[in-house]
């Protein structure tokens, strides 16, 4: 075999350069992962702790469910329309995403706004996070699920600053599509949320 | 809701005249350290090298830069928490007979808490990760890492942590509760200082850097491969840099989680570890070794790499058992999460339970073991070089089996009920630490040198630190061994009348501490007997040891693109498999090379996350929130910049690869 | 892990892999609103007299939803990727329950062994 041809065999002498982003989604992907793991811990420690109240309230005395309902309702809606914001960025309809994206937001802000009556009224009966061990890890696990919406609703409205002043480029797709794992991810801890916490808790 | 201290006021929070320390070994150290800087400034400022370092290091997203600057801090830190080692060690070797030692237990219970977090946290961290920021993207082909200004970011949020960490000796106290900080003793109550808070704060702004380096490091590693590298074609080091990075990515959470639950205790009063109010301190304790024992595995998995990497290269042949290497590492890595409670077999979860994770963690010696086998018969029949990174791996391997031996002692639970923090556990996990860990690290730096700075370190040096150190080693954790055996317990500052049979130890270890000292100086030594000489030791050939992954295929140092043209992987040991088939190496049709760009985004979100967590310990509530706005903010700030990237032009690359081609063939002649 | 050796040539599917359809999105609504309310409505009615029983489907529904929200929303498959991202999920899932029912065996235990004279203990010996 000739030399150059050994070269040609072990160099890429025609390379084209990873396109942007080209690692991004698997990145975030594993970002997400290790986000996944700080509520494993949290919601471990919820295992431990939740059962000692300390004879302070109990869940049943506590949680009201019909409100956990609707806010659970509320960020569902927020999946499928931002589902539906995916497929108009798919499609080049920067109009539909934007009204997707806020339509998205307002059932963001809606969930959180809720959240945070709840807290509210928490406190107000003396059920805040020093009363038991039991609140401490309620309030933490719950509050760091609204924290990440809230990180989620700033992230929001910058895409869509981003969004009006480049358009669709294939960055913003990339950023967007990001959202779009972390929003559901969000989703997906909720259920366990709903599930471990306020359904088995009241079941307690 | 949030508590006032007595002294707390809203411009400083709990900051006030008492937060400077009065204690003279303190102040002298300070002095110092302040007149050190000082002269460091002056220096810079004199010979105009800050805008040098600014543009071509502290806002370089280059991998090399980064990995280079992530081994500085080690060092650097590496001696400070050398000289709280010092500090232990003489007080306890002066603490008899009545006498009170030269430390208060104030300062002594601080010194120890310092000298592990600092060893684990800013020492063995950012040397491992410094070594696979320098590595992996040369070893896999790629130009840089998957996420160069994370990196870069990365690397400040850990020398950030590193700065709190150093604030603390200087502005109030550092922590008193030993390196993991266990509540009760670590909660409001016990701990009212800004200790805890330090090491709080220091180990979550450290940790964020952490996490994010892993993650960037899987992903270059999964998605930045040379073409046609396939997993089973990986280097050894990079395949344990993936298990590590997968380790980090997996458990550094964890610990953010436990350290954010123990802050909300102090600051809020939340009832998570307390002893009231259905609190359980036991959990706490539960929690944070599910992160610390992969942590251990985080550390000396890279280090197995480096020394693979090394038995092969000084052996010159292929390493023994490749493949049950890889499956070796990826089996300790899962058996790695299964193994936490053996840190608390005494904690009382009773026999069952004691059981399964006593014999979990002696099946992790298995692969262990596997793997020294894999490096003995790769020495088998080889023709063995003895220059210092083999010395070192030489030197591992004898220490580093008996430290594992001891471990697996401790891993029968009724036996860990009488060696339970007791000197024998110290002993041990130096062994294993120091005996695996640094002189991995040491190894390391002795083997990739060359490739970094384009000459080698001088031998004699060298072996003048090998034979301080190893002797020294055992001098210094031999007599901790046999007190941990007779009962002897860690932390002890001074010894009533009844130890003085033992004062006789504590001397031979004090000995073995000093050993070690002249070790680090003649490293150091090293370092500067080299630099200075760096003409004599010059190596142009970019493959001194005759190495066997690719990079060595590059020139020495890598020009900042790595490898002008990606070679392509038909092998294991890629360079060795180019180098025997007589590969050329291209020299024309340069192509331009598209590169990420530097940026000051990195240094900036670190250095006010810093300022964040500095007044998140002071309690400076709104200099904490304007902060921690401004992190955001600018971080948000700086996503609208979508341009980060420039091509190096053909021309240029093409000049560069000019100066190599003439350099490789003056080479040639000199040898003809 | 070994198995998935992927090298260069496995690039290039990521544009391919995030071509959602507004069918899967309703799919994946409709299933999973199903799978809430049906959970809700078991124990707000109290339907099922037996509440561990009750426990256990709720909890079933719960891993149900998971993984109608990981297909439909999250557009999980083994390709994307070269397969990394669902074999991240399924590590990341796996180290989840050791964490879990780690911590819950260990405590639980530990409670059993040294408070048990603690009354809210009674009912678990």
């Amino acid at each position: 075999m000739s030399s150059a041809n050994l070269t040609e065999q072990y160099y890429d002498l025609h390379e084209h350069a990873h396109p942007d982003g080209y690692s991004t989604t698997l990145g975030f992907w594993i970002y997400l992962m290790s986000d996944c793991l700080i509520f494993g811990m949290l919601f471990a420690t919820y295992a431990v702790l939740g059962g000692n109240y300390a004879g302070g309230p109990a869940p049943k005395d506590l949680f009201e469910l019909p409100l956990v309902a609707l806010n659970t309702s509320l960020l569902l809606f927020s999946s499928i329309t931002y589902g539906f914001a995916m497929i108009a960025m798919q499609n080049g309809n920067k109009k539909g995403l934007t009204a997707w994206l806020l339509l998205t937001l307002m059932f963001g802000l809606g969930f959180l706004s809720i959240e945070l009556f709840e807290f509210h009224n928490l406190i107000e009966e003396g059920a805040g996070p020093q009363r038991s061990a039991f609140l401490s890890a309620f309030f933490t696990l719950v509050g760091t699920h609204g924290l990440h919406v809230t990180f989620g609703s700033i992230w929001l409205v910058t895409l869509l600053f981003q969004v009006n002043k480049h358009g669709l480029t294939d960055a913003n797709k990339r950023r967007l599509s990001c959202l779009s794992l972390f929003w559901h991810f969000l989703d997906v801890v909720w259920i366990g949320v709903f599930t471990f916490v306020y359904l088995m808790g009241v079941l307690r | 809701m949030i508590p006032t201290h007595s002294n707390w006021t809203p411009l400083l929070g709990r900051l006030g005249a008492d937060a400077i320390p009065t204690e003279p070994i303190v102040l002298v150290t300070f002095a110092a350290v302040a007149l050190g800087g000082a002269a460091l400034v002056a220096a810079l400022t004199y010979f105009r090298l800050w805008g040098y370092l600014w543009k071509e290091w502290f806002t370089s997203v280059d991998h090399k830069k980064i990995g280079i600057m992530y081994m500085i801090l080690g060092l650097v830190m590496f001696l400070r928490g050398f000289a709280d080692a010092i500090m232990i060690r003489s007080q306890q070797a002066l603490g008899f007979g009545g006498s009170d030692g030269y430390l208060n237990s104030h300062h002594f219970d601080q010194v120890f808490t310092a000298h592990g977090v600092i060893m684990i946290f800013f020492v063995a961290m950012p040397f491992v990760t410094g070594l696979m920021n320098y590595v992996v993207p040369l070893q896999i082909g790629a130009r840089d890492v998957s996420f160069p200004f994370l990196n870069n970011f990365s690397f400040w949020m850990t020398a950030g942590g590193a700065v709190l960490v150093m604030a603390s000796l200087f502005i109030g106290e550092f922590a008193r509760t030993g390196w993991l900080a266990y509540p009760p003793l670590s909660g409001l109550a016990y701990s009212p200082d800004v200790g805890v808070d330090y090491y709080i704060w220091s180990l979550q702004v450290a940790g964020v850097g952490t996490t994010l380096s892993g993650v960037n490091l899987i992903a270059t590693i999964v998605k930045l491969r040379a073409p046609g590298m396939k997993l089973m074609h990986m280097p050894v080091f990079t395949w344990t840099a993936l298990v590590t990075n997968i380790l980090i990515v997996a458990v550094f959470p964890v610990l953010t989680v436990v350290l954010a639950l123990l802050g909300l205790d102090r600051v809020f009063h939340t009832n998570f570890f307390t002893n009231d109010f259905g609190g359980s301190p036991m959990l706490y304790v539960n929690l944070i070794w599910i992160w610390g024992h992969p942590e251990v595995y985080i550390l000396v998995l890279p280090i197995f790499g480096v020394f693979s990497e090394v038995v092969s290269t000084f052996c010159s042949k292929r390493l023994f058992g490749y493949s049950s290497m890889v499956y070796a590492t990826c089996v300790i890595g899962i058996l790695s999460y299964i193994v936490w409670l053996h840190h608390f077999f005494t904690m009382g979860s009773g026999a069952s339970v004691n059981s399964f994770f006593g014999i979990s963690t002696m099946v992790i010696s298995i692969p262990t073991g596997a793997k020294l086998f894999n490096w003995l018969f790769t020495m088998f029949r080889g023709r063995i070089r003895y220059e210092l990174p083999m010395m070192w791996t030489v030197a591992f391997m004898l220490t580093f089996t008996i430290g594992g031996m001891t471990g697996v002692m401790m891993a029968v639970p009724a036996a860990d009920f009488v060696l339970h923090n007791s000197l024998f556990l110290i002993a041990h996990f130096h062994n294993v630490i120091i005996g695996g860990v640094v002189w991995g690290v040491f190894a390391a730096i002795n083997y990739w040198w060359p490739k970094a700075f384009g000459f080698k370190l001088n031998q004699f040096w060298g072996k003048v630190s090998f034979w301080c150190w190893v002797p020294g080693f055992w001098l210094a954790f031999t007599p901790l061994y046999i007190l941990g055996l007779m009962g002897v317990t860690r932390r002890m500052r001074v010894f009533d009348a009844s130890f003085d049979p033992l004062r006789i130890y504590y001397f031979v270890a004090l000995l073995g501490a000093l050993l070690i000292a002249a070790g680090i100086g003649a490293m150091l030594v090293q370092f500067a007997v080299s630099i200075w000489k760096r003409e004599e030791y010059k190596d142009v050939s970019g493959d001194p040891w005759g190495g066997r992954t690719l990079e060595w295929a590059t020139s020495s140092p890598p020009p900042e693109y790595n490898f002008a043209f990606t070679p392509k992987i038909h092998d294991i040991d890629a360079w060795a498999d180019m180098k025997a088939k007589g590969v050329a190496r291209p020299v024309e049709g340069f192509q331009a090379i598209l590169m990420p760009q530097g940026t000051w985004a990195g240094i900036v979100l670190a250095g006010i996350s810093t300022v964040c967590g500095f007044a998140l310990i002071w309690q400076v509530w709104w200099l904490a929130i304007a902060s921690f706005v401004t992190v955001v903010a600018t971080a948000i700030f700086h996503t609208f910049n979508y341009d980060r990237n420039f091509y190096i032009p053909a021309d240029h690359v093409a000049e560069v690869e000019a100066a190599r081609t003439a350099q490789l063939a003056a080479l040639e002649k000199g040898a003809a | 892990m070994a198995d998935h050796s992927h090298g260069h040539d496995a690039h290039g599917h990521d544009s391919a892999a995030f071509h959602a359809t507004t069918k899967d999105y309703v799919i994946g609504f409709l299933l999973s609103v199903v799978l809430t309310a049906i959970p809700f409505w078991l124990v707000m009615s109290g339907a099922i007299a037996d509440k561990s029983t009750t426990g256990l489907i709720i909890m079933a529904f719960a891993a149900v939803q998971v993984v109608v929200h990981m297909i439909y929303f999250l557009h999980m498959n083994g390709k994307i990727e070269g397969g990394w991202n669902l074999m991240a999920a399924l590590f990341t899932i796996l180290l989840v329950a050791i964490i879990l029912a780690g911590s819950a065996w260990v405590m639980f235990h530990l409670n059993y062994n040294m408070m048990s004279d603690m009354p809210k203990m009674d009912g678990m010996s």
